[in-house]
């Protein structure tokens, strides 16, 4: 086991070190002069021509363009280390302050959405398997095949048309608040919720045809035993991973999602950021996600390993 | 899997389809005086399902409308008329009703669903190419290419696509043409890492190795001889690329990021249509519909032609 993680943990390294590498280098991929770039909106209010330059000149220092490439790299790279991303030029504030603040609302909706698609996806797919071939089958596939294909930007947009606009039932808009965490958490977990239920369908079939279940049902066990004991503890197994990925779903679902309603969330905040060309934010953000994905399925693939035991020697 | 020539021990199950030579001996086959090969057998099979018939036809008539009507009819999406803004679906000469410019819905629905298809397939296009290209060479020559090229591909796989593309944008700047590349390379280790397992299944047979005996070149192996049997899995993951690559691509549009304005695009007209949701439904309900039903339509294709494929794998694996 110790070498399974072992493994696991050094297999991760490559991919932070590439990824820290790219996001470093959208400073210097940048065509033209990234300073030249963020000025527009940083020099705002500033006029002549001898405080722009200064400005320049104060903006190359701080991101330490002045440095060699190597030097500045391992320099950022060791900031970050320690939450230091830099300065936003457009927001005059710390890149982690600005992160920080937003950091809840995106928690919020995330675990929310998370447990939603893991509670209702579990549910429905159990009820899929033990009903299998009855409409009640069907509905749920169908609405779980709906749930992989619709995007999510239209799913929320009809929901506000229904809850918000028709039945004024719930705040189409902006966080905060219990009654404003239900959509966005719907349609942030649908899709999830659909992968989940459709897998732990196939998944508990498979299982439920394997002859330790016959044995289970010969001995005389209720039929509610054999299920939650003997199927769906083996069944569940593959949906582990699945509920990892899910945390990649949720990072690029909300942004659209806390767009769509107005959250002041990290995704909103990497859109504004990136169309503001306000680059050391852009960095920070992304470098944060990433490295929040990248660990997250190191825990997930880990965890795997402890509830089957196969793996580990894999 | 057992690495003993084809010939030797039961036929290998796991690969008959793929292999005509020897499907053609099993009794149970089609009658038919020339064995047809495994893409007939596939089509056959995909001809027999009727839901990939109504899917393809449904997105036959999606293409044919968005591609055929712009040339037939000269009417402009992006006429914009003030005094004829927000009319409601159904006013004479505006079947799905104006948006606040007064531009027509209808057209621009046709006009987005021609950018849609045809930035969808481009974004698939350049996956398929550079990861085919890259499975390929993996496949083939193994040893130290082979490591170089799956390690990065590995890395690239460990990091979310949606930030891939938003680096992408970020250096390069929002733009339609842009977004569709960050799509674009965002599929590219799909590709590659399905090309390689299936050049790795197939380098070993023994037709390889007899046109290499005869002389041909590796060049001439890999693009005669093994890109055909690549393929079969290929065209599945192009498939459901496609479904991703139009979803990503309107997302992208939608957060502003792809599609600019006045640009008739599905994602950016439903962006659009959020200020107007309380007085104009059908500016956020048509684009919203022709996005799902698109993407349903070539998700369904996608399960059916992997069917029709390989029909040993069953639909619920994924």
């Amino acid at each position: 086991m110790a070498v399974f993680v072992g493994r696991r943990l050094v297999e991760s390294i490559p991919v932070l070190i590439l990824s820290s590498l790219l996001v470093f280098g959208i400073l210097h991929l940048v065509p033209g002069d990234p300073v030249d770039a963020m000025m527009g909106a940083a020099s705002f209010g500033i006029s002549t021509p001898e405080s722009q330059a200064a400005l320049v000149a104060q903006i190359r220092e701080q991101l330490g363009l002045n440095e060699p490439l190597p030097v500045q790299y391992v320099t950022w790279l060791w900031n970050a280390l320690h939450f230091d991303f830099g300065q936003s030029f457009i927001r005059h504030q710390a890149v982690a302050t600005l992160i920080g603040q937003r950091l809840p609302s995106t928690l919020e909706l995330a675990g929310a959405a998370l447990l939603l698609s893991v509670v209702i996806g579990m549910a429905f797919g159990t009820i899929a398997a033990l009903r299998r071939h009855t409409w009640v089958d069907g509905a749920i596939m169908i609405v779980s095949l709906a749930g992989v294909s619709t995007p999510s930007f239209a799913f929320a947009m009809l929901l506000i048309l229904i809850f918000s606009v028709t039945l004024g039932m719930l705040p189409a808009t902006g966080s905060g608040s219990f009654d404003r965490l239900i959509l966005p958490a719907l349609v942030l977990g649908y899709e999830g919720t659909a992968l989940i239920a459709r897998l732990t369908r196939a998944s508990l079939l498979e299982v439920l045809g394997r002859e330790y279940i016959t044995t289970a049902r010969a001995k005389g066990l209720p039929r509610r035993t054999v299920v939650l004991r003997h199927a769906l503890r083996n069944a569940l197994i593959p949906v582990v991973t699945i509920v990892g990925l899910q945390v990649g779903r949720l990072l690029a679902g909300s942004i659209i999602v806390e767009t769509v309603f107005a959250r002041q969330g990290v995704g909103q905040l990497a859109i504004d950021a990136i169309l503001q060309k306000d680059y050391p934010l852009v960095q920070g953000i992304i470098l944060l996600t990433a490295s929040t994905y990248v660990i997250a399925n190191l825990l997930v693939d880990i965890s795997y390993g402890f509830i089957n035991p196969k793996i580990r020697t894999a | 899997m057992a690495s003993s020539t084809p010939r030797s021990g039961p036929p290998d199950i796991a690969r008959a389809p793929l292999v005509s030579a020897v499907v053609a001996d099993r009794p149970r086959l089609p009658h038919l005086a020339k064995p047809a090969g495994p893409y007939r057998r596939a089509w056959w099979r995909l001809k027999r399902d009727r839901l990939a018939i109504a899917s393809g036809l449904v997105l036959a008539s999606v293409a044919l409308i968005a591609y055929v009507v712009p040339l037939v009819i000269t009417i402009d999406p992006y006429q914009q008329s003030l005094r004829d803004s927000l009319l409601p679906p159904g006013t004479p000469g505006h079947l799905l009703g104006t948006d606040n410019f007064g531009r027509d819905v209808l057209l621009r629905l046709i006009d987005g669903g021609r950018v849609s298809l045809t930035v969808g397939l481009f974004a698939v296009l350049i996956s398929a190419s550079v990861g085919g290209l890259i499975g390929l060479v993996a496949g083939y020559f193994g040893g130290w290419p082979d490591r170089v090229l799956m390690r990065i591909v590995d890395v690239q796989l460990g990091f979310p696509g949606i930030l891939l593309a938003l680096v992408i944008i970020t250096i390069l700047g929002a733009g339609l043409e842009k977004v569709t590349l960050a799509v674009g390379i965002g599929g590219i280790p799909r590709f590659a890492r399905v090309v390689r397992g299936s050049v790795l299944n197939t380098k070993g047979d023994l037709y390889v190795e007899a046109a290499r005996s005869v002389g041909a070149t590796d060049l001439r192996i890999m693009f005669v001889h093994l890109v055909p049997q690549t393929l079969g899995a290929a065209i599945t993951i192009a498939t459901f690329g496609i479904a991703t690559a139009i979803l990503s691509i309107a997302g992208l549009s939608f957060l502003g990021l792809g599609a600019q304005p006045p640009q008739a695009e599905w994602g950016l007209m439903l962006s659009e249509a959020r200020r107007y949701l309380r007085v104009a439904w059908w500016l956020a309900v048509f684009p919203g519909v022709a996005i799902m039903l698109v993407v349903l339509c070539v998700n369904l294709l996608g399960d059916a032609v992997r069917d029709a494929l390989d029909p040993r794998i069953s639909s619920t694996a994924d």
